[in-house]
């Protein structure tokens, strides 16, 4: 059994006044221990929404919540509110993009890590301050024991972004959510951090969700990935698998799209996907992608299209696609954005 | 190739309604859903609407007593079908004068904030336009009549004025000056370094254009709102004002302030005569306090959805 | 002749202290020292990571901050002794793209307002009939419809409204464009477009760019002659194809092989070079060569003792300049990378003493890849 099972997840922002949107649509994934997934997609995709609601942390007004979410056996969408407050800390934990703002700027670094393991881990607090220490130690954190009495504001940005992930971890939780963790991040830096996150999922054993929009943080880092579209996820693989074979028109237009460093021929045209995550169809009547596809006919407006195995069922590579990339070679001509 | 989509009808899709055109429209649809927003605006409504026609409206004149022969000492008549709000102390319709008060109110609230909004902005802009010894200057200027309090400035220049109507509008203004001049100026500084007038200055647009074209438009958003608030301060400050006895010098002026004066005197036997011009202060100034928070939150970003 | 000559410019930020009576008691040296040829009709790209002065650099050369030492001359002009009258005129020759479209475009202006405005401020030839026309075909070149002229920058998406952005700089029929981050705040998928369209536009109308990025893969897609810089002055500088094929300065090294590569296989065997430690603050930069602190290669002398001038390499790679003393040997092999240990930071003055043995050794035994060897993955 996977140690989190996500069935048929929807999210549905109601609004009064005004139609409602449908965030994250009948998604579904897993999350071995151990084992690096990767969520993929662009700005209004759903990623994040996703992972918020994994963790229980979208506001109750105004949100409709659908679908399941197990971890380690244990149904997260029907706990109550405290229930659900011991869960995260302990079992499941995150990293959000801007450390800045996810740490309290007037609490010392101390402080904030000893409170989550006093509360969690019912530590006392002359052991909870050692095991900061050792935290902090574990994350690569210099002169550990200084750093305890500091505030937020006297560290670097990819400090205070490694402190954010001895917090995460403190716990030993069985779960880790990261959100963007490197976007606010320069490349070295990055590059610090991700090796971090490698090396604490290979240690701890812990499965960890990595919801990004840089495919190649993804090819470093995951095992399975996820590419998500307008609220759907429209392409699944293993991380080889994807890269190798991308199937889903988006998934290949990305990949295509995206300047590399090691190009062959760095002067050529990029190859660009037109138009924006604007033009969009309703997944009810068809295929989200339509309007920007280079391969859409008629039948993708013809109601929500389905996904379709283009793997074995030991090594699963659904596509949400009626023609997806590499099943034909008949290109259709011009239906670009409008 | 260059295929981006601009086409209203797929640019919009998911959103339901088409965007409005300009951000002031956008602003004023989400005042008018809000359901503060428009109690605020009925109060406004109303009470600009009393002051404008108070001769139509009030039954009588305010300074008319012809029903002094009502009224013994202790015993003033209550509300009745000709006297709605009853016959104050001296013989006259209160009903009357709590209509033909709103004009006073009006009056003093609208001028005492143009004369200070006019010079609290002009003081901004030259500080928040120039910056450097020139914003030093005017705010150290501007920190000064800061730390005057308030009603104390007031006092002293009904004082120094004569007991006017004028000179209440001025002490009013003037304590409202450096409010205006402060905020305007902070805000112009945060626009200075937006990249939106940087843009503006590397295509060689000059000084004077970037300031009055682009700095002081996107600047003026939170002067709106602290103009209506300030509307609502005003006419709290004029009936205080009116309260001590500084203003119109003419004691038969129908004024909330003044009533409240004059109702001190009978509180045991008629409070309702106090009660009347307090209510009104407190709904007039509620209706602007009300529209003011509405304004911000519906001008302000963040609340953007 | 270069279009843009930039000599020994210097962008210092005093840092004052005290309320009432100020007192410069420091600068932060943002831009210190560097020199710049950029011939016209190419590209050139500015790359380092936040903080290494790139954005000031861009700022300065277009006098959006005043240089405080140095000079630049464009198209034989040296435009910092211009009085502010004659450098708006000058203006109109080259002209900014921003990263954030949205926040760089006026929210209360309309498409049409946005750009005559620079056309009436110029006194574009043939009034506002002409200046229409202006307008329509400018929205033409960046691809955009003519029916928006009426619209409000919230109305557009933000690829939209960057070749708003890029519309308005082209305005003026500038011969110099220097793009600061100009996709780096677009969705992924609309990066490849506006990059597209740049170089479209660069052989249409013969544009020189000045490219100024984080993102290392998009500077290489459009430039021509790429330069690194980090902490204020130029490490490395060469043909974009030199400078990818083979870096030359450690930090160019560190750099590269740290950008994420989107294939599976490759970030599997490629060999990783994990740069400990943060930048140092620009207020106080090391002595000697600013990277030494964090330098693999680092040697006992001069590194941190004298600052390493750009200098070519006309034997073992003509055309390609590198501000490192050992260069030679590190191309060779003669020298080999060693372990760095992670230098502290100094984020507030009073945190300034050099991390202890201690740490070093916490490192090692909590077995992470810190203090590893680099080059080693």
């Amino acid at each position: 059994m996977s140690l989190l099972e996500v069935r048929d997840l929807s999210v549905t922002f109601t609004r009064s006044g005004s139609e409602p949107v449908h965030a994250v649509d009948g998604v579904s994934f897993d999350v071995a221990a151990g084992q690096s997934v990767g969520i993929v997609g662009e700005s209004g995709s759903g990623k994040s929404v996703t992972s918020l609601a994994v963790m229980g942390l979208l506001p109750s007004r105004g949100v409709r919540v659908g679908g399941t979410v197990m971890l380690d056996g244990n149904e997260l969408t029907d706990m109550d509110q405290r229930a659900l407050r011991d869960v995260r800390g302990r079992d499941v934990a995150m990293i959000f993009q801007d450390p800045m703002t996810s740490l309290n700027p007037v609490v010392t670094i101390g402080r904030q890590l000893t409170e989550v393991l006093i509360r969690h881990a019912g530590l006392a607090k002359g052991a909870a301050k050692a095991e900061a220490e050792q935290l902090l130690r574990r994350v690569g954190i210099p002169d550990p024991v200084r750093r305890l009495g500091e505030y937020p504001h006297q560290l670097s940005g990819g400090m205070r972004q490694r402190v954010m992930i001895a917090i995460a971890i403190a716990c030993r939780p069985k779960l880790l959510i990261a959100d963007e963790p490197t976007t606010a991040l320069d490349v070295t830096i990055q590059a610090q951090i991700l090796d971090l996150l490698r090396t604490l999922v290979a240690e701890s054993g812990c499965g960890m969700i990595m919801i990004t929009h840089d495919l190649g943080v993804v090819a470093g880092l995951c095992d399975d990935v996820h590419v998500m579209y307008s609220g759907r996820i429209v392409e699944s693989a293993g991380t080889k698998d994807l890269f190798a074979r991308p199937s889903h028109p988006y998934t290949d237009g990305l990949l295509q799209s995206i300047p590399r460093i090691d190009d062959e021929d760095p002067d050529a045209v990029l190859h660009t996907i037109p138009g924006s995550a604007r033009d969009t169809v309703a997944w009810e009547r068809g295929c989200a992608f339509q309007p920007r596809c280079s391969r859409a006919v008629a039948e993708c407006l013809a109601g929500p299209p389905a996904m379709a195995e283009l793997g074995t069922p030991l090594v699963p590579h659904p596509v949400r696609c009626l023609r997806p990339v590499g099943d034909d070679v008949v290109l259709h001509e011009g239906n670009v954005a409008r | 190739m260059s295929v981006e989509t601009t086409d209203a009808t797929t640019a919009t899709a998911t959103t339901p309604s088409r965007p409005p055109a300009s951000l002031g429209r956008e602003a004023l649809r989400r005042l008018v859903r809000n359901p503060m927003a428009v109690v605020g605006m009925v109060l406004i409504g109303v009470f600009v609407l009393v002051a404008i026609f108070a001769p139509l409206i009030a039954p009588y004149s305010p300074t008319d007593n012809s029903w002094l022969d009502q009224v013994r000492p202790g015993q003033y008549p209550g509300p009745s079908a000709e006297h709605w709000l009853g016959i104050d102390p001296l013989g006259r319709d209160v009903f009357s004068r709590i209509i033909f008060g709103a004009r006073q109110s009006l009056l003093i609230g609208v001028v005492a904030l143009a004369l200070g909004a006019i010079a609290g902005i002009a003081l901004g802009v030259l500080a928040g336009a120039f910056g450097g010894w020139v914003d030093t200057l005017v705010m150290r200027f501007v920190d000064i009549m800061l730390s005057v309090p308030g009603l104390l400035f007031a006092i002293a220049v009904a004082a120094m004025l004569g007991q006017s109507l004028t000179s209440v509008m001025i002490a009013i203004a003037v304590v409202n000056v450096p409010i205006f001049a402060r905020l305007l100026r902070g805000e112009m500084l945060g626009q200075r370094g937006a990249d939106y007038v940087l843009a503006a200055r590397s295509l060689g647009i000059s000084r004077s254009a970037i300031v009055f074209r682009h700095v002081l438009p996107n600047s003026f958003t939170p002067v709106i709102v602290q103009g209506t608030l300030t509307l609502a301060l005003a006419i709290v400050e004029a009936a205080g004002l009116a309260f001590l006895g500084l203003s119109s010098s003419n004691p038969s002026t129908p004024e909330w302030g003044r009533m409240l004066t004059d109702a001190q005197e009978t509180l045991t036997s008629a409070p309702m005569l106090a009660v009347y011009p307090g209510l009104a202060i407190v709904l007039a100034a509620l209706g602007f306090t009300l529209v003011g928070e509405s304004l911000r939150e519906a001008l302000d970003p963040k609340f953007r959805r | 002749m270069s279009l843009l000559e930039v000599r020994d410019l210097e962008v210092h930020f005093p840092i004052r202290s005290g309320t009432l009576f100020q007192r410069t008691v420091g600068a932060v040296k943002a831009v210190d020292g560097v020199d710049l040829d950029i011939e016209a009709g190419t590209t050139f790209g500015l790359v380092g990571e936040s903080g290494c002065g790139k954005s000031t650099l861009g700022r300065a050369i277009m006098r959006l901050t005043e240089p405080t030492k140095g000079s630049v001359t464009l198209d034989g002009q040296d435009i910092l002794a211009l009085s502010e009258r004659k450098m708006r005129a000058v203006r109109r020759q080259f002209q900014m793209v921003f990263q954030d479209p949205m926040a760089s475009l006026d929210p209360r202006q309309s498409v049409e307002s946005m750009l005559t405005e620079p056309l009436r401020a110029h006194k574009f030839p043939g009034g506002s009939a002409a200046h229409a026309k202006r307008v329509r075909e400018l929205l033409d070149v960046v691809g955009l419809p003519e029916s928006v002229v009426n619209r409000y920058p919230h109305e557009f998406s933000g690829g939209q409204r960057q070749r708003l952005g890029i519309a308005r700089a082209l305005a003026l029929n500038p011969s110099l464009i220097i793009a600061d981050e100009p996709v780096s705040a677009l969705d992924v998928s609309i990066q490849a477009q506006v990059i597209n369209l740049l170089k479209e536009l660069q052989e249409r109308f013969s544009l020189t760019y000045v490219v100024i990025a984080h993102d290392l893969a998009v500077v290489r897609h459009i430039s021509k002659t790429v330069a690194v810089m980090y902490l204020g002055g130029i490490v490395e500088q060469a043909p974009a194809a030199d400078l990818y094929r083979q870096p030359l300065h450690p930090y160019t090294r560190a750099l590269m092989s740290a950008v994420p590569v989107p294939d599976p296989n490759v970030e599997e065997t490629r060999s990783r070079i994990l740069l400990q430690g943060d930048l140092p603050s620009p207020a106080n930069p090391p002595a000697g060569c600013r990277f030494h602190t964090r330098c693999p290669w680092k040697q006992a002398t001069r590194c941190d003792t004298e600052r390493p001038a750009l200098r070519e390499l006309p034997l073992v790679a003509p055309g390609h300049k590198v501000a490192c003393h050992y260069a030679e040997d590190i191309l060779s092999g003669t020298l080999t990378p060693h372990e760095v240990r992670p230098e502290e930071v100094a984020m507030t003055p009073a945190a300034d003493e050099p991390g202890s043995i201690e740490t070093t050794e916490a490192h090692v035994a909590g077995g992470l890849t810190p203090g590893g060897p680099p080059g080693a993955r």
